[in-house]
């Protein structure tokens, strides 16, 4: 497959996705392929997928829909709690509008408590997920994934057989490489695109439901990128290269990876859902219990809500070095008690690599853009 | 050969002239409502011939058009505290809409710093929305709470402290008593704040209300670290951007 268009139109294409996706599934909707809402990265998208239905990502990054929200929910709470029951409860995401089913998982309280609620708008599937990787917990989700695949079957009427998951699993091991192999662009010093268009080729590419077709046309972007770089352009200039990682980000809260990139920094990667945290890991094909293949790759995702969450270093310690990264920022959405309590411990281990961290605690307004540029440019002013 | 420092704070618009040396010239005027117009002003004051280069910081640096760089006031106040006393090792400035704490290495790098920025609580307006409802000057502070002894003031939001304060008023309270009060509060919450870095040495105090030694004095009780200030550390900032300034136009030369 190759690219007709230039580089900044495939960004753009890419960033405007969600929104160009309505239509598509709008169409499918009428030929009466069901849709299943998600929330969250631990969601095994490959029983969705083998049930015939499209997974697909809600609304949950705009302040749009918080006042909204905070009629039935406490103020204090995360935004991205507030912003998904706002969108879910005044219809405005449309992609919740045509869910027939909404999958969510028992990760951090404030959702949880949630779910509960929007139980009241949709028909709500919540999976228990364990808060530990342990032998136990393995074996509860695994149970969690099975009771995934009946809740489906009985749903939408089918026969979810073990071939039809081995051939998802296989597909979605296929899209993560090529999303890697797309994010690894970013060793390259300077970076071949700017973190913003490297975000939002990654969230973009989640809205295209013709996954073989999404595939495809990210390898493809992959391709011109290298070929583009190794013919000498140098879109970027050098400078610190910044992890980005902590909370999910995403719409409204970009304003923090903007705020990097327009004060010094280059944003390299993400450790945060969205990016690794969500993509690294494979699930092991060839397993001879492809349910507990399934179960152990989500169940290992280094998220805060998990204790210890000893996964999250292995994978951040990994990346410091593949990356080169000379600084990390942590960005905690405010009331989000797991990983602005654990911001404790990656300070230390940032700190025990020798490279500086800062932590930003925000929302989803656009109130604090002039701290957060002083913020920015003063972290970048100290490498 | 002269270097120019620019700071455009939310309360006051600080500029100094720099001779690689020593500190030739000082202004200082009310930012108000027209940063833009401060921070020109200055700019007109003071920029001369001698003047090879200009670096503006704080919340509106990027007003100054005709500055040579803008650099942000966490380097700037850094700079300009070890510029002031070598000695330091940290930085609390304690600004009229936010308070920062910067920590420095041996080598007077800024190796971390946090930034408070979304309360008023702990700022310089906190002081200035409280000696208001006290109907007292400021600026005479330090002896108004000689001889006091602190009243508890416990709430942790600038508005709910003012109800606070208009009932123990009420309640009969001496004036003074509540003063030192607030100045408590302030240095409390300051100190909590700070020492989430790993302070050592000593702690340089600027900002407006480093002038006064209650508050100076106040804080190092609850650092629990020698607090050293400066008559000149409102200009921290200016001073900073001066001497970044002046390193700049020597790389160039």
């Amino acid at each position: 497959m190759e690219l007709i268009k230039t580089l900044p139109d495939v960004f753009e294409e890419f960033s405007e996705q969600r929104r160009n996706s309505f239509m598509s599934a709008f169409e499918m909707k009428e030929k009466n392929i069901p849709f299943v809402g998600t929330f969250c990265t631990y969601t095994p998208t490959e029983i969705i997928m083998a049930s015939g239905a499209v997974p697909v990502g809600l609304c949950s990054f705009s302040d749009e829909t918080i006042p909204d929200a905070e009629q039935d929910l406490p103020r204090n709470l995360c935004p991205l709690v507030k912003s998904s029951y706002g969108f879910a409860k005044t219809q405005k995401c449309p992609y919740f509008y045509f869910s027939d089913l909404i999958v969510g998982e028992t990760t951090c309280d404030g959702k949880k408590k949630m779910y509960e609620m929007l139980a009241e708008f949709k028909d709500v599937h919540v999976m228990e997920l364990p808060n530990r990787q342990s032998v136990e917990g393995r074996k509860l989700w695994k149970q969690e994934v099975i009771a995934l695949k009946e809740k489906l079957e009985e749903k939408f009427g089918v026969e979810i057989t073990e071939e039809k998951v081995r051939e998802q699993v296989k597909l979605s091991n296929r899209n993560r490489l090529a999303l890697r192999h797309f994010y690894e662009l970013m060793k390259l010093d300077p970076p071949p695109m700017a973190g913003l268009n490297l975000y939002g080729v990654l969230y973009g590419s989640s809205f295209k439901f013709n996954r073989e077709k999404a595939i495809q046309e990210v390898n493809a972007l992959t391709e011109r990128i290298k070929k583009e770089y190794d013919e000498g352009s140098r879109p970027i200039p050098k400078r610190p290269r910044i992890m980005v990682t902590g909370c999910p980000i995403g719409g409204n809260a970009m304003k923090v990876v903007k705020a990097i990139e327009e004060n010094g920094g280059n944003v390299v990667c993400y450790e945060n859902c969205g990016g690794a945290k969500s993509v690294d890991e494979l699930i092991n094909e060839e397993a001879e219990d492809i349910y507990q293949a399934i179960a152990d790759r989500y169940l290992n995702i280094g998220c805060s809500v998990m204790t210890p969450d000893s996964n999250r270093l292995k994978l951040m310690g990994r990346l410091l070095e593949e990356y080169k990264i000379d600084a990390v920022v942590e960005v905690v959405l405010q009331a989000c008690h797991t990983y602005n309590v654990e911001s404790y411990t990656i300070k230390r281990f940032v700190t025990e690599h020798n490279l500086p961290y800062m932590c930003i605690e925000t929302d989803y307004s656009s109130s604090d853009i002039g701290q957060l540029n002083t913020r920015c440019a003063a972290f970048i002013e100290m490498l | 050969m002269l270097t120019l420092g620019i700071d455009s704070g939310s309360t006051t618009t600080k500029a100094v002239l720099f001779d690689g040396e020593k500190i030739v010239k000082t202004m200082l005027v009310p930012t108000s409502a027209t940063p833009k117009q401060s921070i020109n002003y200055l700019y007109d004051q003071l920029h001369n011939e001698d003047v090879v280069y200009t670096v503006a910081t704080g919340y509106g640096r990027e007003l100054l058009e005709r500055a040579d760089k803008k650099v942000t006031e966490i380097t700037c106040h850094a700079q300009g505290a070890a510029f002031l006393d070598p000695n330091v090792r940290a930085i609390v400035d304690i600004g009229g809409q936010d308070s920062k704490a910067i920590l420095l290495d041996n080598n007077l790098n800024v190796i971390d710093f946090l930034m408070n920025d979304k309360c008023a609580a702990g700022t310089g307006r906190f002081i200035e929305v409280m000696m208001r409802i006290l109907d007292e000057d400021l600026q005479h502070i330090d002896e108004f709470v000689v001889g006091k002894t602190p009243a508890n003031i416990t709430s942790m939001c600038t508005v709910f402290a003012e109800t606070e304060i208009v009932s123990l008023l009420a309640d009969g309270v001496d004036k003074g008593d509540i003063a030192l009060g607030i100045i408590n509060s302030i240095c409390r919450r300051t100190s909590f704040f700070a020492r989430k870095l790993n302070l050592y040495g000593s702690i340089f105090f600027s900002g407006g209300l480093a002038n006064f030694e209650i508050f100076r004095k106040t804080l190092e009780k609850h650092v629990g670290l020698p607090v050293v200030t400066s008559p000149m550390s409102q200009y921290a900032g200016a001073i900073g951007a001066a001497v970044i300034g002046w390193r700049k136009a020597q790389k160039t030369r």
